[in-house]
C-alpha cells in the first residue's frame, strides 16, 4: 500500500475521537444588562444525544442559537468540531419549534433548499429531496403546500429539511412541543430512527423531562433563569433502539425520572415563584 | 361567483334603477341639464366610441396611466423593500417620508405643469406621486413581516443576502405588494385624469374638461361611465395576473376544490 492511500483512509478531523462535536467554554448570553446564561461549559461527544431541560425562561434556546451561530456569546466561546463558530455554522442543522418552512414552497421545494443553497447541482438536490421525504414517510405528498399538511408532516417536512444535507451537528429547540401527544411519540420515534441510521451530535432543548431521558444519551439540567448555569448533567443508561412510548413504562426510566426530577423540581419551583 | 338567480337580481336592479331614471326625466321629475336621461349618456358614448379621434384620448389616457403606474409602483417596491431590508435607513429617512406623504398630491399638479409642460409628462408625474407611497408603504411592511424563524431557518440552510431576499423577503412581501398594486390602478388612473382635467389637450379627463366647459352634463356622466370600464378592464387583468403569481395562498386552494 503506498503512502498516498494511507494518507487517504487516514482519520478525518471529524473522526477525532479527542475533539468533542460541540464545546460550549464559559458561555455568556446577555442582551443589554439581563444576563439569560451566564457561565455555561458543556461538551457533546460526536454521535451524543445531549438533551437540554431546564424551567420556562432559563435562557435554554439563547444556548442553541449560540451553538448555531444566530446569537454571539457576551463572553465565552463555541466551537464545533474544534473551530471556533463564528456567525451561523455551516455545519448544523437546525429544527425549529415554530413552523418554519416556507409557506410558498412545496414541501420538495422546501427540503431541497438547503441543498440548492448551498450550490448543488438542481437535478441531485430534487432526486435526494424525494429520497428524504420518502424517509420521513411523506412519499406522494411533494407537491403538497405547508397549509395543505398537518402538523405533524410539516414536522416531517422540517426533519427532512435539515437532515438532507447531512449537517455534523443537529440543534433541536422544542422541536414537537406544538403536536399532540401522540403525534409527539410518533415523531420522536421516528427522529431516533433517522438519528440511528447515521449517528450525529444532537443538541436536544426541551421543558420536557419526559422526552430528555427518553431521547438522550445525557440530560444536562440548567437553574432557573436569570443567570442561568448548569446544575448537573446525568448519563441516560437505557438500552437502543428506543420505542419512546412505551420505554417510560420501564422501572429504570422512572429511577432515573425520578433522581433528575429531585434536581430539576427546585430549579422550576424558583423560575414559578418569579413569574408568579 | 354570484348564483345564476343572485345574477338575475343583480340584473333586475340595475334595469329598475336606469328605467326609474330614465322614466323621471322623461315625465320632467328630474331636470336633463342636471341629469341627462341614461339613453342620451348611452347615444354620447356611442357617438364618441364611434368617433376615431376618441380612440386617441383613451390610448393617450391609458398611456399616462400606465406609465404613471409602472414609474410609481417600481420606484415604490424598490425603496420600500430597500427600507424595509435597512431599519437604520428606515429610521433616518422617516420623517422626510411623511412630510412627503402629507402633501395633498392635487396641489402638485400646477408645479408639474410648469416643470413638465401641458403634455404627457405632467400627468405621469401627479400618477406616480399618488401611486408610490401605497406601494411604498406596502412594500416596507411586507418586508417587514417576514417571519424570524422562516428567516433564521433560510439563513442555516445557507442562503446569502440575495438568495434571502429572493427566498424568503420578496415571498413574504408579495401579497402586501400585489394588493397594492391592485389599489394603486384606480389612483393612477385618478393622477391621469386629475392631469388632463387641470390642463391638456388630449386624453378621456380633457374630454370631461370640455363637456364641462360648455354646460354638457351627458358628455360629463359618458365621461365617467367610459372612466368607470377603463379601470374595470385594468382591474381584471390584474386580478388576472395575480391569480397566477400567487399559486400558495390557503383560500385559493379553497376555491379551486370549490
Amino acid at each position: 500500500m503506498s503512502v498516498q492511500t494511507l494518507a487517504r483512509i487516514g482519520p478525518t478531523p471529524q473522526a477525532d475521537p479527542q475533539v468533542p462535536a460541540v464545546r460550549i467554554d464559559r458561555l455568556t448570553m446577555a442582551f443589554g444588562r439581563f444576563t439569560a446564561v451566564k457561565d455555561l461549559s458543556l461538551q457533546v461527544a460526536d454521535g451524543e444525544f445531549l438533551a437540554i431541560v431546564g424551567p420556562t425562561g432559563c435562557g435554554k434556546s439563547t444556548v442553541l442559537n449560540a451553538v448555531a451561530g444566530l446569537l454571539t456569546p457576551a463572553a465565552g466561546a463555541v466551537a464545533i468540531q474544534g473551530r471556533p463558530v463564528r456567525g451561523i455554522d455551516r455545519r448544523i442543522g437546525y429544527l425549529f419549534q415554530q413552523d418554519a418552512l416556507m409557506p410558498w414552497k412545496t414541501a420538495l421545494e422546501n427540503v431541497e433548499l438547503g441543498p440548492v443553497l448551498r450550490g448543488d447541482d438542481r437535478a441531485g438536490a430534487r432526486a435526494r429531496a424525494q429520497e428524504w421525504l420518502a424517509k420521513v414517510g411523506l412519499a406522494g405528498f411533494e407537491q403538497r403546500y405547508p397549509h395543505q399538511l398537518s402538523g405533524g408532516q410539516k414536522k416531517r417536512v422540517q426533519l427532512a429539511q435539515a437532515l438532507i444535507y447531512e449537517p455534523e451537528v443537529i440543534l433541536m429547540d422544542e422541536p414537537f412541543s406544538a403536536l399532540d401527544i401522540h403525534t409527539r411519540h410518533l415523531m420522536q420515534t421516528e427522529l431516533l430512527r433517522l438519528w440511528q441510521e447515521r449517528r450525529r451530535a444532537v443538541v436536544l432543548i426541551t421543558h420536557d423531562l419526559e422526552e430528555a431521558i427518553a431521547l438522550g444519551d445525557r440530560v444536562a439540567v440548567l437553574s432557573a433563569g436569570p443567570s442561568s448555569r448548569l446544575v448537573g448533567t446525568f448519563d441516560i443508561p437505557l438500552q437502543r433502539p428506543r420505542n419512546v412510548a412505551e420505554i417510560k413504562l420501564e422501572p429504570r426510566f422512572l429511577d432515573l425520572y425520578r433522581q433528575i426530577w429531585t434536581c430539576l423540581k427546585g430549579e422550576v419551583e424558583k423560575s414559578y415563584a418569579q413569574t408568579r | 361567483m354570484p348564483r345564476p338567480a343572485d345574477r338575475l337580481i343583480q340584473v333586475a336592479i340595475l334595469v329598475v334603477l336606469l328605467g326609474a331614471w330614465e322614466t323621471a326625466t322623461r315625465t320632467g321629475l328630474l331636470d336633463v341639464f342636471f341629469f341627462p336621461a341614461p339613453s342620451a349618456i348611452g347615444l354620447k358614448i356611442a357617438e364618441w366610441v364611434s368617433d376615431a379621434g376618441f380612440l386617441r384620448h383613451v390610448s393617450i389616457t391609458l398611456t399616462e396611466t400606465v406609465l404613471g403606474y409602472l414609474i410609481g409602483t417600481g420606484l415604490g417596491i424598490g425603496l420600500g423593500i430597500a427600507l424595509g431590508l435597512s431599519p437604520r435607513l428606515a429610521t433616518i429617512l422617516d420623517p422626510f417620508i411623511k412630510v412627503l406623504n402629507s402633501v395633498p398630491r392635487v396641489v402638485l399638479a400646477p408645479l408639474f405643469v410648469l416643470w413638465f409642460g401641458l403634455g404627457l409628462w405632467s400627468k405621469v408625474a401627479l400618477a406616480v406621486t399618488l401611486v408610490f407611497f401605497i406601494t411604498f408603504f406596502n412594500a416596507y411592511q411586507g418586508v417587514r413581516e417576514v417571519n424570524r424563524a422562516v428567516l433564521n431557518n433560510a439563513r442555516i440552510l445557507g442562503a446569502g443576502r440575495g438568495q434571502l431576499l429572493r427566498h424568503v423577503y420578496l415571498p413574504t412581501a408579495a401579497s402586501w405588494i400585489l394588493s397594492s398594486l391592485r389599489t394603486s390602478v384606480g389612483f393612477a388612473v385618478v393622477g391621469a385624469i386629475i392631469g388632463e382635467y387641470l390642463g391638456s389637450s388630449a386624453g378621456l379627463g380633457h374630454l370631461i374638461a370640455q363637456a364641462e366647459g360648455v354646460f354638457d352634463a351627458t358628455g360629463v356622466f359618458a365621461g365617467i361611465v367610459v372612466l368607470s370600464v377603463f379601470v374595470l378592464l385594468l382591474d381584471r387583468i390584474l386580478d388576472w395576473t395575480e391569480k397566477r403569481l400567487i399559486t400558495w395562498r390557503p383560500n385559493q386552494e379553497a376555491e379551486a376544490t370549490a
